[in-house]
């Protein structure tokens, strides 16, 4: 059998055995939480809670104001220490909510209340999407985009098909196939939700084929005609959202539009689940999934971890740090961002974290052997972009699509001069965008 | 453990690295070379020998000699590339040529070729070339008085290379035809490196196999001369050679493989790089059938080396999700 995939595209080493044959861990909630009130693609939410207040689990602590913003909830029950500025894995200071655990876990009230819909699936679009921006819940996948979002598409577009993305194309997580392994039903049972929300008429779950197993397991699972589960090619970036939808359908999704544009909405398993929990039990989103790995983990591990658990905490919990480890990164090691500190806190799009030590290279000057045009699965030129960005040619950069990049990586990962392609275009990408501001303002 | 926020590196991502690097590729290349090489000292001997190591000497220290003047790391040295351009352009040189001249020859190619421009990388010649092109109109009589390979006994006086005897000799209607045979082993008169089909091709399969060269280039140079030289041939025989007899002579084969294919002077999208190896056979068929030179692999790359900026320009890849205006 033919797999599906998309065109060009690279295959970095998989480095998933770490991890691959071992089951979640719960990792018990540290003493202290730290909770930002920016965790998501968007603007930061505003705090319901000040020092000295009492919190439960569950109970909802920053509230999301804007469209673009998700609200946030406490992950243990305990006594606010602190609403202030603290470390984030994003790379600056954000406005953190600081909170003793009691240990009690007491649960809030208002999830008490809930907890109704349990598979009567009795409930509609509207209140679907009520309760997925009250539970705070954003893309899993890494992106952290705000999910309620994602469920309201525009009037004029018709939602034909949702795509459920246990791709897990990025080396080394293998997060995301645990829970396909160990939570099939709250996957698909999340999957049937979004369908309802959307009003498409069928779910495809896309599973790269190194996930043989969780690819059986899910289909033991399905249920009715409308699911479909498809294996795919193992090849990076399988489960970036454009590629995926062109690998899977053959629909390319215009330059500048949203799957939306063509009748698709895609969630990654993890959401799914966590808007099954939402709507089964009214648990707000407050834990994940994360896969503990590299070279520079004594134990790695696949772990569940509460929202706010410092990384320092997590890594003890995995043996701890080797010696000579000089990279730390918080996502898989193609798309993950450089961390500094091992105080930062586990955010909603923390999808992994990894150690390990690198090794140097040498740069060299392009020698123009078009292997990152060969690779780019958005077919874009990205050693013109970077020289573009280079030098600050925007213009040109817009002309030669920089603003279609979605920075996968495939470009630098396969640079025999060893460029920073990626970093570039960022670059160039910002520069672009903040000048489209000041021209519109 | 944990009280370590000890240093770590911040980077942007992807943190993942291919092993290849550039240094890797030259080396692939020369390695590549080497079959061509050994061959060109079997059949020329000692002289062939002596070119090759003089031109490769002489490249090395003009590069040695820029990265000083530029006040650059002479860790570049070691890329391999200056070895590169000086092996090819020794194994375009014909056996007989003084060894003062191959070294003039390696000068300007570095020199000229490579180093004003900026270096490796900003090019838009293939270097190797214009080291050969500038001794072509230097010293064109060196440069076209060939000998014949040690193996066979002939008058030296008239002798000829494959496509000078075609040209020149009226070599179809004497019957003095040089046989496929020959070209393809390589026992003709000739450069250096460009007589045996077998050693350059050789060299070659493990290019394509470690994916060092573009497969499209030679693919569409040969296409490209089979289809222009084959015209003419059904046409007319009794005038004209086959177009095996223009693949195999010459140097179609070193420069279908290993000049055309330079990375640096080659287009960097998959439209251009076929708009540039087709135009690369049609202008040495051209040469070849209508010029006034025997041969015209030399000047046919060099001219498509110059429309590469523009190829790269008018040939951006679709982006996904692109619609083409009507």
């Amino acid at each position: 059998m033919k797999l599906k995939t998309f065109p060009k595209g690279t295959h970095p080493p998989e480095l998933k055995d770490l991890t691959a044959k071992k089951p979640l861990e719960s990792i018990p909630p540290p003493e202290k939480v730290f909770i930002p009130l920016l965790q998501h693609f968007g603007s930061p939410a505003e705090s319901l809670v000040s020092k000295g207040d009492e919190v439960c689990l569950g109970q909802k602590i920053g509230e999301c104001k804007t469209l673009f913003s998700a609200s946030v909830h406490s992950s243990v029950s305990g006594k606010v220490l602190a609403v202030d500025n603290h470390v984030h894995p994003g790379g600056s200071l954000v406005n953190t909510i600081t909170i003793a655990n009691d240990g009690q876990d007491r649960i809030s009230p208002e999830i008490k209340e809930k907890g109704a819909h349990v598979l009567e699936m009795d409930i509609g679009p509207d209140e679907i999407r009520h309760i997925v921006k009250e539970a705070g819940i954003v893309g899993l996948g890494g992106a952290a985009f705000p999910t309620a979002v994602k469920l309201t598409p525009p009037k004029d577009k018709t939602i034909d098909t949702i795509i459920i993305n246990g791709c897990e194309c990025e080396p080394m997580l293998t997060a995301d196939s645990r829970l396909m392994l160990e939570y099939p039903e709250d996957i698909l049972y999340g999957a049937e939700i979004i369908r309802l929300a959307t009003g498409a008429e069928r779910i495809i779950v896309g599973i790269e084929d190194n996930k043989i197993e969780a690819f059986k397991t899910l289909k033991n699972y399905v249920k009715n005609a409308s699911t479909e589960i498809a294996l795919l090619k193992t090849k990076y970036p399988q489960g970036a959202e454009k590629n995926l939808i062109y690998a899977l359908l053959k629909r390319e999704v215009p330059r500048g539009g949203l799957p939306f544009d063509v009748g698709i909405v895609v969630q990654n398993v993890g959401t799914s689940k966590a808007i099954g929990d939402a709507v089964k039990d009214g648990i707000p989103l407050h834990q994940r999934a994360i896969t503990v790995s590299g070279s520079g983990i004594k134990d790695p591990k696949n772990v569940m971890v509460r929202i706010g658990t410092p990384f320092k905490n997590v890594i003890e919990f995995c043996g701890g740090l080797k010696d000579n480890v000089d990279t730390l990164i918080m996502g898989g090691p193609m798309m993950g961002i450089s961390q500094w500190s091992l105080d930062v806190p586990v955010i909603k799009g923390t999808s992994g974290i990894l150690a390990w030590t690198s090794s140097p290279y040498q740069e060299y000057d392009c020698i123009r052997c078009s292997r990152c045009v060969d690779h780019c699965p958005m077919g874009l030129v990205p050693t013109q972009l970077m020289k573009c960005a280079k030098y600050e040619n925007l213009t040109e950069a817009e002309n030669w699509g920089i603003l279609d990049c979605v920075e996968c990586g495939c470009c630098q990962y396969s640079c025999p001069a060893k460029i920073p392609l990626v970093h570039w275009i960022r670059f160039g990408k910002n520069k672009t965008i903040s000048l489209r501001r000041k021209k519109s303002a | 453990m944990p009280d370590r926020n000890t240093s770590f590196i911040i980077q942007s991502s992807p943190h993942l690295r291919e092993k290849d690097s550039v240094p890797k590729i030259m080396f692939t290349v020369i390695i590549s070379l080497l079959p061509a090489a050994v061959g060109s000292i079997y059949f020329f001997r000692f002289k062939a020998a002596v070119l090759l190591l003089c031109c490769i000497a002489a490249s090395l220290l003009t590069e040695a000699l820029f990265i000083w003047l530029r006040k650059l790391s002479f860790r570049s040295l070691g890329d391999g590339s200056a070895i590169i351009t000086g092996m090819l352009l020794a194994m375009t040189l014909p056996p007989s040529l003084p060894i003062e001249l191959g070294v003039i020859g390696a000068v300007a190619a570095i020199a000229i070729g490579k180093q004003v421009f900026g270096g490796l990388g900003h090019n838009i010649f293939n270097p190797a070339l214009v080291g050969r092109a500038f001794l072509q109109t230097a010293f064109p009589v060196a440069m076209t008085t060939w000998v014949p390979p040690a193996l066979i006994k002939v008058n030296t006086a008239t002798f000829a290379t494959p496509l000078g005897n075609l040209k020149f000799q009226d070599a179809i209607a004497q019957g003095t035809l040089t046989p496929l045979k020959d070209l393809f082993w390589g026992n003709i008169g000739g450069c250096l490196g460009e007589t045996s089909a077998i050693a350059l091709l050789l060299g070659a399969a493990l290019l394509l196999y470690r994916r060092s060269i573009d497969w499209r280039i030679p693919l569409g140079i040969i296409i490209s001369i089979a289809l222009f030289t084959g015209f003419f041939w059904l046409a007319n025989p009794e005038k004209y050679a086959s177009p095996l007899f223009h693949i195999l002579s010459g140097g179609l084969m070193i420069g279908a493989f290993f000049m055309a294919t330079d990375m640096v002077t080659s287009p960097i999208t998959s439209r251009g790089t076929w708009i540039y190896a087709l135009s690369i056979g049609f202008v040495i068929g051209l040469i070849r059938l209508f010029g006034g030179f025997a041969e015209g692999v030399m000047y046919s790359i060099l001219f498509m080396n110059a429309f590469v900026p523009l190829l790269n320009r008018y040939t951006r890849p679709r982006i996904l999700g692109e619609t083409r205006k009507k």
